[in-house]
């Protein structure tokens, strides 16, 4: 009976706004079959030959790079947005060294897993085991994500307590120690030389894989959209818990939160530490599928374009934040004559998005009229 | 852990960490400056401080300076840089206002929405410098673009010498010149927010802008007044880099305004002297760390020190207080 209530409700509003009400107010069945179109188009993208769209792939152009590896590249992407957006979108956290977290994932994988690693040969030693001995993929995924949950509870305790803009330069700061201890303890991280064989769900990466080999990345991308899609299951459900209310609420204003009795240090702590794991997860597979790594791949600029996907796709919104992700990785690709100057045309981007369209491409509809409300306020003060 | 060798030259530490808090103090003023009054972040600062940088080189060659001139040039050399730099830093700092942060200001835009502005723009900056002009203009000033992204060398201006030897600490004469210059800079700027009408605006705006506006406080100018002033501090930063250092990038700014930001926040940011004493404070820190540790460290360490004199201190050193009484 409510649901009939709230869907007719919904077609109701519908007739009055844009494609998201038409979207929601559809009856379920369809939904269905809209969504799973969509999965498939998704699963079936790296094919994708249909006379007409070919265009759209990186590698229809002159020295254009691998397209399955570039919608691999995405969907990395994509999951580093959604897991940015639990913190910057829902929470309203600014967290600027989100590659950190990354990093770690990435890093959980290079020093357990591969056999080129201090980490595992100091084990090999220690235990007396083959020189093949490493631990395997199908472990390291827990382990990356374990130890950027960890990581992020370690961040978060002694600084979420501070006010929005010291969390900025304390987690920009955080990113960049990351970044550097990498670099700094070549006794465990092979320093600036990075770790190379870091396995996938084959084992170590060679020419005898079947499926997860270094030419066809086909494969790779299936899986990371697999994981894309799983998390993007498990955030939704969350964004609609009580603790999704609850940061909703802490964004909005955390003193009145707290009036109503909202753990706010909980709640942060929480989506710090969500956050934190899709972090490390999708460095884990970046990892994975890199099968070599060194610390300038963790750079600072990085973890700042992290931040633009979320905020110029439109933070709070998955899809948004998912549209963002995809612009900034596919089309510096596609369109290899801005390469060069995709820099300044980020910066651009970011600033004219951020002067005409603050709630962002695709904004969630509670932030847009948030913001409304604000330039209203704006009106009457001045 | 090298302590004999902090301890045995721990004087020299010391003035090495001087000037280089210097700098950063300099540059800490224009985040101070703009987070006392809007409490917002100008993530793009750290690029007016390159832009100073550029000028001082362009101003160097187009005035023809050659390395090591006669003390009578090096002071005109000096002169001409500074208010080169200051012109540059000042006009950028007075665009970025007016092109970016007005527009959202108008809007109430949340400080998200600034900050992201202000990393737009910063990248923009770092890509004009480093990419489109080198490509547009690169052959006319091959000097200042020459090359896209490199480090551009500067002529010397003041040959490093030691000036004082008490011991076995020396302190050269660019040291004492980068150091005392910074200290009068700031003095002047602690007289102007302090003293005079103009500064006594910004403190008002800085308290409370409706109350402020109420009694015939122009807001709009006020905020000119900050982003000017940042930039000229950013500008005279940079000729004392340029001093210092004798080389410029477009990429300067990130680390270094990182630094400098860490530096106006551990001071307590919105302060004026705490912007002083955090940045010579994080200087020092730094020296220390590359001594006991190396320099691979020295980020590492400042940055460990800003998180845990946060979780102690939450305002900084000082505490937030443009607005206050004293500022």
């Amino acid at each position: 009976m409510m649901n009939k209530l709230r869907a007719t409700e919904a077609r109701r509003r519908a007739a009055l706004s844009g494609i998201a009400d038409r979207w929601a107010a559809l009856p379920a069945w369809q939904r269905l079959i809209g969504v799973t179109a969509f999965i498939a188009i998704l699963y079936y993208l790296p094919l994708l030959g249909v006379p007409g769209l070919t265009w759209l792939r990186t590698d229809s152009i002159d020295g254009g790079n691998s397209w399955a590896g570039v919608l691999f590249t995405c969907a990395i992407y994509v999951l580093v947005a959604i897991g940015l957006n639990v913190v910057v979108g829902l929470a309203g956290l600014l967290d600027l060294g989100y590659i950190g977290f990354f990093a770690i994932g990435a890093y959980s994988v290079a020093l357990f897993g591969s056999t080129n690693s201090p980490v595992v040969k100091w084990m090999q030693r220690t235990f007396e085991l083959e020189p093949t001995w490493a631990v395997a993929w199908a472990i390291c995924i827990p382990l990356a994500i374990a130890l950027s949950l960890t990581s992020g509870v370690i961040l978060g305790w002694p600084t979420l307590r501070l006010r929005g803009d010291y969390l900025a330069i304390v987690t920009l700061g955080f990113g960049e120690i990351i970044r550097i201890v990498a670099r700094n303890l070549t006794g465990v991280t092979n320093g600036a030389a990075g770790i190379s064989a870091i396995p996938g769900p084959e084992g170590a990466p060679s020419a005898d894989n079947q499926i997860f080999g270094l030419q066809d990345l086909k494969p790779w991308y299936w899986l990371a959209i697999t994981v894309v899609l799983l998390m993007v299951f498990a955030v939704r459900r969350l964004e609609n818990s009580r603790v999704g209310r609850s940061w909703l609420a802490i964004r909005e204003d955390e003193d009145a939160a707290a009036v109503m009795g909202v753990n706010g240090f909980k709640f942060k702590l929480w989506a710090f530490a969500i956050g934190a794991a899709l972090g490390g997860l999708s460095g884990f597979l970046f990892a994975s599928r890199n099968a070599f790594i060194d610390p300038s791949q963790f750079n600072a600029t990085l973890s700042i374009l992290f931040v633009a996907m979320v905020v110029v796709g439109g933070s709070g919104n998955m899809v948004g934040v998912a549209f963002g992700a995809v612009l900034l990785a596919y089309l510096p690709e596609r369109f290899r004559f801005v390469s060069d100057y995709r820099w300044v045309a980020f910066g651009f981007a970011m600033v004219v998005v951020m002067v005409l369209r603050p709630q962002g491409l695709i904004p969630s509809r509670r932030r847009a009229r948030e913001l409304q409300d604000r330039a209203k306020e704006a009106k009457v003060s001045v | 852990m090298n302590f004999d060798e902090l301890f045995g030259h721990f004087g020299q530490h010391t003035v090495d960490g001087l000037s280089k808090g210097a700098i950063y103090a300099l540059i800490a003023l224009g985040y101070t400056l703009v987070y006392g009054v809007l409490r917002l972040i100008n993530f793009a600062h750290s690029e007016v401080f390159v832009v100073g940088t550029f000028a001082v080189l362009g101003a160097w060659t187009a005035f023809g300076m050659q390395d090591r001139p006669g003390a009578g040039q090096a002071i005109l050399f000096l002169l001409i840089g500074l208010i080169a730099a200051a012109v540059a830093s000042g006009g950028t700092a007075l665009a970025l206002e007016r092109i970016a942060y007005r527009p959202l200001r108008r809007r109430n835009a949340p400080p998200l929405v600034f900050l992201i502005t202000a990393i737009g723009l910063s990248l923009v900056l770092v890509e004009i410098l480093g990419l489109l002009l080198p490509r547009l203009v690169g052959g006319v000033f091959p000097t200042l673009f020459g090359r896209e992204r490199q480090i551009v060398g500067m002529p010397t201006i003041i040959e490093q010498k030691p000036l004082i030897t008490i011991g076995d600490t020396s302190i050269t004469n660019v040291q004492a010149i980068v150091f005392f210059s910074a200290l009068l800079m700031m003095a002047m700027l602690d007289w102007f927010i302090n003293r005079t009408r103009y500064g006594r605006g910004v403190r008002a705006v800085a308290q409370n802008p409706e109350t402020a506006a109420l009694m015939g406080v122009n807001q709009d100018r006020v905020i000119m007044l900050i982003f000017v002033l940042g930039g000229v501090m950013a500008g005279a930063a940079a000729l004392l880099w340029s001093v210092r250092f004798g080389f410029t990038q477009s990429s300067l700014g990130f680390v270094l305004g990182l630094k400098a930001f860490t530096a106006a926040v551990l001071g307590g940011i919105g302060n004026l002297r705490g912007a002083l004493l955090g940045g010579l404070f994080l200087g020092l820190v730094e020296v220390y760390a590359a001594t006991l540790y190396t320099s691979a460290w020295e980020d590492v360490v400042a940055f460990v020190v800003l998180i845990v004199v946060l979780m102690f201190r939450p305002t900084g050193l000082l505490g937030e207080s443009l607005g206050r009484a004293r500022a």
